[in-house]
């Protein structure tokens, strides 16, 4: 699998995205759809506001009896017949996946899309094991066809345009394919019908696990959700330890925001609810049913700066309105999870400008950035502190700008703002601030 | 207006140094609508530059002294979304463990943007334009998303006198200023500005207006260095016109 390489600083990252012309209007035109899908959607759904709060209010309850509410879950998936393991690590995760796939024998893998199985590099250790695995949604098949990863947390395929698609099938499954969705979803059908019936594992994640019934909760569009948990002999979802709900009323407030934040759908085309393996007497299902609760720095950050993090549901909706993650994709960012800053988007309506600058902090606490930039602001902070520096400032800085400025504007300037006056314009420092003048304004 | 309604202006650093005139105007148009202008010496900035790039204990100070700055105040007015916000939800936060405290949760109370101090204290909404034709109006991050205000500058730009409101598509979007991001991540900042001038030129209007000066320094450094017709103007410049 291609990765972000990580050697290569943000900045430049970002500066590759945007010369990149596919993925500028691959980009534009998916964010500026989803974002009207979903305005519409809330447009005509007049509980939606209130249900917000209700579900934030799910989250937040949930979160405060974790321990209680992932116990419940584990005991009702037990009598379901199920079996639960926990992994505190992506290693634990990976080895409990590729231990049951040692134990049946198992030799290919579906997989319904999953962020948790993407975020723990799942595919990679089952390639290593000898176990094929075989991505069935068509964002992540198309992704998993061109070796890369997902760049959006709903739509992985987000920064391909179809032309791109069509050419990377044709050279793939070596045929002539036409720039068409439908023709391109009908061959990666038929491609992937057969891998369904092979398969020996099912591998999925989970939206959300109702504690008090051991329901595990499959959101998606395209009915590859349905087949992976039920045609091949065994089922592991791979689940964040938060996903947990208290109970189906729960479960419901979230089902009525979730698919409306993501694509505007009032709901997703399949909501699969499976409950433990095959019973005596069912006809479908699987012989062994595993659920993977992954910790991985979660439960940390229940009393850490990111614990709103943990109401989360993936819907996307912060990354399609995050003015950053819309000009550079989501790969820029070198991490499973893009990091957005959409405000006001969130269907649990998490603060994500608060989050960011809590971690702003952190860095800073922990010295972290530049001594340059570490100077500035603490001199920045002298002379905001203090009104006479702060007035003293002035004229010194426009003794500064002096051979730099033509007409109330600066047009080139060394040091920090450099990188300002590339593109634009600075103002000029008044010939005669606020400050100055409200003497006169009497 | 019944009592005589008293305001002190937080002008802010933005707008005293390098836009002097926005405070100028807030002063001359509130001194017109029968609003005492009081203007306390020794401020100098609400601190969020310091507080959004995580230097918390700085912003701190500067908040605790702007707190007691403007503590006399009966309402604060601030020709900046993104100032007002930090004080009304920032500020009772960062010094929620300081002596500050009470001090700070009132002057959240106290303090409004100008088109809400306009529409919503005053209840002022029709006002003649300084400029004549189509002005096109931005909304900035922190009075849209983070004072939830869409309404109060739409509703007195609608009500213009010689101008006519046309909105812009986008209008919503950031334009790319985001603070120290402007100047961290020059590329990224300045696309996102391109995509903001050419639907801003798209409208044909003659201005674009906004409530924050840290927006009308980015779109107007993008406009200008374009050699545009179109003039980034604060939404102040434009009410306060008939004085001039």
């Amino acid at each position: 699998m291609s990765e972000t390489d990580l050697s290569v600083p943000f900045r430049r990252r970002a500066g590759s995205a945007l010369g990149d012309k596919h993925l500028q209007e691959a980009l534009t035109i998916a964010t500026t759809k989803f974002i009207g899908l979903r305005r519409d959607a809330f447009d005509e759904f007049p509980e939606g506001e209130r249900l917000r709060d209700l579900a934030r209010e799910i989250k937040e309850a949930t979160l405060q009896h974790l321990d209680r509410y992932v116990e419940q879950l584990i005991d009702s998936v037990e009598r379901l017949g199920g079996h639960v393991h926990y992994a505190t690590t992506p290693e634990e995760a990976r080895r409990v996946v590729l231990d049951i796939a040692a134990r049946t024998g198992a030799r290919m893998a579906v997989k319904s899309k999953s962020m948790a199985s993407e975020e723990i590099h799942l595919n990679e250790a089952l390639e290593a094991a000898g176990v094929i695995p075989i991505e069935t949604d068509l964002g992540e098949y198309i992704i998993q066809l061109a070796h890369e990863r997902p760049s959006h947390i709903i739509a992985p395929a987000i920064h391909k345009t179809k032309g791109q698609v069509a050419d990377l099938f044709a050279k793939e499954l070596k045929r002539e394919v036409a720039a068409d969705p439908e023709e391109l979803t009908r061959i990666a059908r038929v491609e992937l019908r057969q891998k369904f019936l092979e398969a020996d594992l099912g591998i999925t994640g989970a939206n959300f696990a109702v504690a008090d019934t051991g329901t595990v909760v499959l959101v998606t569009n395209e009915g590859n959700g349905r087949m992976v948990t039920s045609l091949p002999r065994v089922h592991v979802a791979v689940m964040g330890v938060e996903k947990v709900v208290p109970s189906m009323t729960d479960l419901m407030v979230f089902l009525q925001i979730l698919a409306k934040s993501a694509t505007g759908q009032k709901l997703s085309v399949y909501t699969t609810l499976v409950r433990g393996p095959r019973r005596p007497g069912e006809l479908e299902g699987p012989d062994e049913f595993h659920l993977v609760l992954l910790d991985n720095g979660r439960i940390r950050q229940i009393a850490g700066p990111l614990r709103e993090a943990l109401y989360c549901l993936r819907c996307g909706a912060c990354l399609n309105v995050c003015p950053v993650y819309r000009q550079i994709g989501g790969h820029a960012y070198g991490y499973t999870y893009p990091g957005p800053i959409g405000a006001d988007a969130c269907p649990v309506r998490i603060d994500i400008p608060k989050m960011l600058v809590e971690l702003r902090r952190e860095i800073h606490e922990a010295r972290i950035a530049p001594w340059t930039e570490r100077l500035a602001y603490g001199l920045m902070e002298k002379v905001l502190a203090s009104p006479s520096l702060y007035r003293w400032s002035k004229p010194l800085a426009r003794l500064l700008q002096r051979p730099f400025a033509r007409d109330g504007r600066i047009r080139s300037v060394p040091l920090a703002f450099t990188e300002w006056t590339r593109t634009r314009d600075l103002p000029a420092l008044a010939p005669q601030t606020f400050h100055e003048q409200w003497p006169t304004l009497k | 207006m019944n009592a005589p309604v008293r305001a002190a202006l937080m002008v802010t650093c933005l707008g005293d140094m390098f836009f002097p005139e926005v405070g100028v105007s807030v002063t001359r148009l509130l001194r017109r609508l029968g609003v005492t202008v009081d203007f306390p010496q020794g401020q100098t900035c609400c601190g969020q530059p310091l507080f959004n790039s995580g230097y918390h204990a700085g912003a701190t100070r500067v908040a605790a002294r702007t707190v007691e700055v403007f503590r006399d105040a009966e309402h604060v007015v601030v020709p900046s979304g993104s100032c007002a916000y930090m004080v009304r939800h920032e500020y009772p936060a960062l010094l929620r463990d300081t002596p500050a405290r009470a001090e700070a949760e009132r002057l959240a109370g106290r303090t409004y943007e100008l088109s809400q101090f306009l529409v919503r204290v005053l209840g002022k909404t029709r006002f003649k334009a300084s400029v004549s034709g189509r002005v096109t109006y931005h909304d900035s991050c922190h009075l849209l998303r983070g004072l939830h205000e869409s309404e109060a500058p739409r509703i007195l730009l609608k009500n213009l006198e010689g101008a006519e409101l046309v909105e812009l598509p986008g209008g919503d979007e950031c334009c790319g200023f985001g603070g120290s991001f402007s100047v961290r991540l020059p590329e990224v900042s300045s696309q996102i500005l391109d995509k903001k001038i050419r639907n801003i030129e798209a409208t044909g209007a003659a201005c674009v207006v906004a409530c924050d000066s840290g927006c009308l320094m980015q779109m107007g450094g993008g406009l200008g260095r374009r050699r545009s017709k179109v003039r980034p103007l604060h939404l102040a410049e434009l009410l306060a016109g008939d004085e001039r």
